[in-house]
């Protein structure tokens, strides 16, 4: 060890240690400065233009007549009770989703069967499709023609164009959520541990607690977060199958809709900006959980 | 994601860990609660109509122009996104510079942000009155209203895909090819196209797949913009919402499900490229 640290110091007495420089360190010129800072340029320019500047819009429309304006748009009734509904729609999507999630990477991880597969590529299915055919669906099930129709009308149970189909709306296309961030992580983990204390006598729910839990709660958590997001902001497959009563099965994004559509922009934006703050606090949380999971 | 599954056989059938009952009980019983049952409903309507009725409804010149817009200006998109989603990995994976963490942090904005809001924000800034549509309007530009404006949205809500498939891989691919491949004389441009491309294509050509069934299927977003004029910026998803709102719920379906079959076909046919590269590179 000594000898070799010798060599090395009368190396960086001699001419030794610049040829070594050149070896080790990789090339740094002038022109690989310059694309270093093109390409950062570029970047900083697209995410301004394509993500940033549609905020700011956002945030001058909202406040361009004033603060009283805007408190007003924003406590209005209806602005309210949107609020309401969203919200509920994202914790019954959250809480649905994470039940789902966790059975199902845990199936799928866990246990060898036939058509694992094919499971797998049916959960992805919301992936691909429209928000529009989403709603539709759930239309052509549980509207007046749809097959259950008749059977809901008898029991005076209304679910298109009501708060169920809302919920339903947006379970439908956040499924896959927590299910993509908690398999690859399962299935990383393998199944030794769980067959290990299964074959001494632990029961399903102590081995899930105990085992597969703390390697999952992070992802658990980032997954959650995400399918709160996309459950917040989902607009086209609610769109279609609430029917857009006011104060009734109203969402804060169809209420954005519904006031430009009436040419009441300084609202819309007023109302635009609650999102755009949840989005940006969800933003902030998902980072958090991502830094705490590495 | 499919390539993850390790199939190994269980010889002798045994299911050791406790709850598979349960486990698929409950599996099976959401997705088919919550997507099969009610995707059903779509082919039960579509079975209603007959064969004629559905290709009159199909091939109509409504219909056509539909599927053209949507597919035409979601392929642009998802190229945009391809280049600009690898350039925005790539100044994430390799460079620091200040301010990167919120740049990071703003990736995923389009995925969280509702998309009407994204939808009205976009019409206004690209509108002949707005801060860029203005300035494009002075160059004889017109974007919103326009097929311009519609994939600029499909831009919007599909960078997040192409970025957050790509970064990962760039992250773990091992310095010491490029290194060897600078040792050995080659020039950048080379570097780039014959060393670190193959090696991320395959997760380039999946966020590309992602993003491009994210712009067929996009409504929010793009409604506003496209100012759906007939034949000329109506997009699929907004003739199927039209329909509805007629009551034409056959036709509804029927144009639904044709649009569900093209991106399956497409998101088939990115699946079977990405199998042969791999294939072609493992060989």
């Amino acid at each position: 060890m000594k000898n070799v640290k010798r060599t090395y110091e009368q190396d960086m007495e001699g001419d030794g240690i610049h040829s070594l420089q050149k070896v080790i360190e990789p090339r740094r010129n002038e022109g690989s400065c310059t694309v270093k800072y093109f390409l950062i340029g570029v970047s900083v320019l697209f995410l301004f233009i394509m993500l940033f500047l549609p905020l700011m819009v956002v945030a001058a429309n909202a406040l361009k007549e004033g603060w009283r304006v805007y408190k007003e748009n924003v406590l209005d009734e209806y602005t309210v009770k949107a609020l309401k509904l969203t919200l509920l729609a994202a914790v019954t999507a959250v809480t649905t989703n994470t039940v789902f999630g966790i059975f199902a990477s845990f199936l799928l991880s866990k246990y060898n069967f036939r058509g694992r597969q094919l499971l797998a590529s049916l959960i992805d299915l919301p992936f691909s499709i429209s928000p529009v055919i989403a709603g539709l669906v759930f239309i052509l099930t549980f509207g007046n023609i749809g097959w259950m129709g008749g059977f809901l009308k008898a029991n005076h149970i209304k679910i298109v164009f009501a708060v169920p189909g809302v919920l339903l709306g947006t379970i439908f296309v956040t499924l896959p959520f927590v299910f993509r961030e908690l398999f690859p992580v399962m299935n990383a983990a393998g199944k030794d541990e769980e067959e290990a204390a299964a074959l001494m006598g632990a029961g399903g729910f102590t081995i899930f607690r105990k085992i597969t839990f703390p390697h999952i709660k992070w992802a658990l958590l980032y997954g959650m977060v995400l399918c709160t997001a996309r459950a917040m902001g989902e607009f086209g497959a609610v769109s279609v199958i609430s029917g857009h009563l006011r104060g009734k099965t109203n969402t804060l994004p169809l209420q954005v809709e519904i006031l430009y559509n009436e040419f009441n922009t300084t609202a819309a934006f007023s109302v635009s900006s609650i999102l755009v703050i949840l989005a940006v606090l969800i933003l902030i949380v998902k980072s958090f959980v991502e830094r705490k999971r590495k | 994601m499919e390539q993850q599954i390790v199939k190994v056989k269980n010889n002798r059938g045994i299911k050791v860990i406790p709850g598979f009952g349960i486990s698929m009980f409950v599996t099976l019983g959401m997705l088919g609660c919550f997507v099969l049952v009610p995707l059903a409903s779509l082919f039960l309507s579509v079975d209603a109509l007959s064969f004629w009725e559905f290709r009159e409804i199909v091939t109509s010149r409504q219909a056509v122009s539909g599927y053209a817009v949507s597919l035409s200006c979601a392929f642009l998109a998802a190229m945009i996104n391809a280049v600009f989603g690898m350039l925005l990995a790539w100044v994430l994976v390799r460079y620091e510079f200040p301010g990167k963490r919120l740049m990071d942090g703003l990736i995923e904005l389009p995925f969280a942000l509702p998309t009407s809001v994204a939808g009205i924000s976009l019409t206004y800034l690209y509108s002949d009155q707005g801060w860029i549509g203005g300035l494009a309007a002075k160059m004889g530009i017109k974007i919103a209203y326009t097929r311009i404006g519609i994939t600029i949205a499909m831009v919007f809500v599909g960078i997040p895909f192409v970025v957050r498939a790509v970064q990962p891989v760039l992250e773990k691919l091992d310095r010491q090819y490029e290194e060897a491949a600078v040792m050995l004389g080659a020039g950048r441009i080379y570097i780039f196209f014959r060393v670190i491309l193959p090696e991320v294509f395959p997760a380039l050509l999946a966020g590309f797949g992602l993003a491009f069934a994210r712009g067929i299927g996009e409504y929010g977003s793009v409604v506003f913009i496209a100012g759906n004029i007939p034949y000329k910026t109506q997009i699929a998803p907004l003739l199927i919402m039209m329909k509805l709102e007629q009551y034409k719920y056959a036709d509804a379906a029927a144009i639904a499900l044709v649009l569900l079959i093209l991106s399956f076909l497409l998101m088939l046919a990115i699946n079977s490229i990405q199998i042969y590269m791999q294939r072609f590179y493992k060989s």
